[in-house]
């Protein structure tokens, strides 16, 4: 995608400011985020990444930029350009840090290599604080000269069993670095710079996640046929094996024998992947002409209905048998909803067992859950209150935006 | 009313958490590492730790324990775990001592679960705290009540758990200024009772002016 050199301001300018937060997270904790800035006056921060829409990185710098510079911290964001063959590459090199078999073409690491060259020139680095985001703009690190300023590599991605040799060419870059930002800390890599742990966070008072009209979510059930006076199970991921959506209707069936529910599986389209419509097929096949399992394709642009069955469900499930953090049941504990998911990727920093949510290991594990909880309406609402404070404690927009302040005076003070 | 000796300064206080890439995949790793990982490691997985997941009154007391009963299914030794008691340590050093105590003990007992793979491996991280004052100071009891009630429960979190273990104080700094600044030891006993793990640290504040409001017009 071939980005301008400037991220568009319009997404700031309708959003929420600092102040707004104060409802969610108290006076008190936006008090400290500015006293923390403000330690850090007459500095500056320029954040780069490679797109400024679509995709939760840029989703994250939407809300960041603005929120640093109204913290009085002046934030830029930039936005690196490429061709069809510079982000071809870059999504081999994804694929390939998340552990899928790649045999790089030397011209892929060429092709990167140029690019980043291309854009080191289009680009000036005069702030204290650069952050670099993801693998994409990496060799922009090579425009750091003798000027005093705090280079930071932000990976939001898993690399916890990467591909050699993507991972050693970027990590030619990583060791020029003052420290470098993972997500969980089994993403920590055996390198010479410091590993921050930053959290993914969700923003409270996003489309997705703000409070709903009841009526707007009454009128979404209604939409979709779903029976408001039954329990439902739920679950929000992409038709990808990877999320088991074959499992989770396995279980839904075993827990039905049991308990009277319904199951929604929401996600997005698949038509512009084959694989995706394939498990999408699958999941149709499990499900057969049960009427009580809604299976939901949902266009991009869905967040007011994602959000909608995610408060009107009883249960939130991710069954995911791989996962990057799982912002989805970061999304379900925030609506305080009980959740059950499978114990990969980042779930388990964000569901402690049998006390903000639980864990399941298979089908049939997941299915005595859902009757458990089904069965202990008290319990599931203990660990839905409890996933919310985890969720404002550690998960929020607000949390990140501290944590950058905090290792900006880190960095500074070294 | 009561005129301080000194005013007390609250602070805003926040941690930024390192993962230090050690790794523990059995509980024998674990007691290697926890005999040799950093001081700000052992900080992390027991005070930052109660303060990351304040809200929890019941099941949660420190990273190891919970990461014991989870990924290992140990429940007898993460009950021990779980039952040291962060306030009887004034040093660092005198908590690892236990931890490894109690693993050892442990290990002696069930050797079998030395070398028994985790279910998830344990990540050791430390913590580095940047504090800086806040805009709330009190001279008074009055006021120190009337700061309380606005600060963050990170700052309760800095004065009131963290504090006994900077030099010298030993007690919660909330204790250490109202006898030593204010005179009232009476009152700065009855404070440093308040129970951490059954509180969540909003509880804590609510307790902490509780008690505080019957002295205001001594």
């Amino acid at each position: 995608m071939a980005d301008g050199l400037s991220a568009p301001a319009a997404a700031a300018a309708t959003a929420a400011s600092l102040d707004d937060y104060a409802a969610v997270v108290g006076a008190s904790e936006l008090a400290e985020i500015r006293a923390l800035a403000q330690r850090l006056a007459g500095r500056s921060v320029k954040m780069v990444n490679s797109t400024s829409v679509g995709g939760g990185v840029a989703e994250i710098l939407n809300r960041l930029v603005p929120l640093l510079n109204e913290a009085g911290l002046p934030c830029a964001w930039d936005v690196i350009t490429g061709g069809d063959d510079f982000f071809e590459v870059t999504k081999a090199f994804h694929n390939a840090l998340h552990g899928a078999p790649y045999d790089a073409p030397p011209q892929a690491f060429d092709t990167f290599l140029a690019y980043n060259e291309k854009n080191l020139r289009a680009h000036s680095f005069d702030s204290e604080f650069v952050v670099i985001h993801d693998p994409q703009p990496i060799g922009l690190v090579k425009a750091r000269d003798s000027r005093p300023a705090h280079w930071v590599w932000r990976c939001h991605i898993d690399v916890s069993n990467p591909n050699r040799a993507v991972w050693d060419f970027l990590a030619q870059f990583i060791q020029h670095y003052d420290a470098m930002i993972i997500s969980s800390p089994s993403f920590t890599r055996p390198l010479p710079v410091p590993q921050y742990l930053f959290f993914p966070s969700i923003d409270p008072l996003s489309q997705k996640n703000q409070a709903l009209d009841p009526a707007f979510v009454q009128k979404t059930l209604e939409r979709f046929s779903i029976d408001p006076k039954r329990p439902i199970l739920t679950q929000i991921s992409r038709f990808d094996r990877l999320k088991d959506p074959v499992g989770v209707i396995k279980a839904y069936k075993l827990a039905r024998k049991y308990k009277d529910c319904q199951l929604v599986l929401a996600g997005g389209g698949a038509a512009d992947d084959p694989e995706g419509g394939q498990v999408l097929s699958e999941a149709h096949a499990a499900a057969g002409k049960d009427p009580d399992i809604h299976i939901l394709e949902l266009p991009p642009w869905s967040a007011l209905e994602i959000n909608a069955l995610q408060q009107a469900s009883t249960i939130i499930i991710q069954k995911s048998l791989r996962e990057g953090f799982g912002l989805t049941v970061t999304e379900a504990l925030w609506k305080k909803k009980p959740v059950i998911a499978g114990a990969v990727g980042g779930i388990p920093l964000q569901i402690i067992h049998k006390l903000t949510g639980v864990l399941a290991h298979s089908v049939e594990g997941t299915a005595y859950q859902i009757r458990f909880l089904l069965s202990h309406p008290e319990i599931a609402k203990r660990l839905g209150e409890n996933g919310r404070e985890h969720v404002r404690e550690n998960f929020l927009i607000t949390t990140n935006l501290k944590r950058y302040l905090l290792l900006f005076l880190t960095l500074s003070n070294a | 009313m009561r005129i301080a000796k000194a005013p007390f300064q609250f602070m805003a206080a926040a941690p930024l958490i390192r993962v230090t890439g050690q790794r523990a995949r059995t509980l024998a790793e674990l007691l290697d590492l926890v005999r040799a990982c950093p001081d700000a490691s052992i900080f992390n997985h027991t005070f930052q730790s109660l303060q990351q997941h304040h809200f929890l009154t019941e099941g949660f007391s420190n990273d190891f324990a919970q990461w014991v009963l989870a990924a290992c299914n140990e429940p007898r030794l993460a009950e021990r775990l779980s039952s040291l008691d962060i306030r009887q340590y004034a040093h660092l050093a005198e908590l690892r001592s236990d931890l490894v105590d109690v693993l050892e003990t442990y290990l002696r007992e069930v050797p079998e679960a030395a070398p028994r793979r985790a279910f998830e491996p344990f990540f050791f991280c430390e913590t580095l705290t940047v504090a800086v004052p806040t805009s709330w100071q009190a001279q008074t009891l009055a006021e120190f009540c009337e700061a309380l009630s606005h600060v963050s429960i990170h700052t309760v979190h800095f004065h009131f758990v963290a504090a006994r273990l900077r030099e010298p104080l030993t007690v919660n700094d909330f204790s250490f200024w109202i006898e030593e600044s204010l005179g009232l030891k009476e009152l700065a006993d009855s404070i440093d009772q308040i129970d951490i793990y059954t509180n969540t640290l909003e509880g804590v504040r609510t307790r902490l002016l509780v008690e505080a409001t019957p002295w205001l017009t001594a």
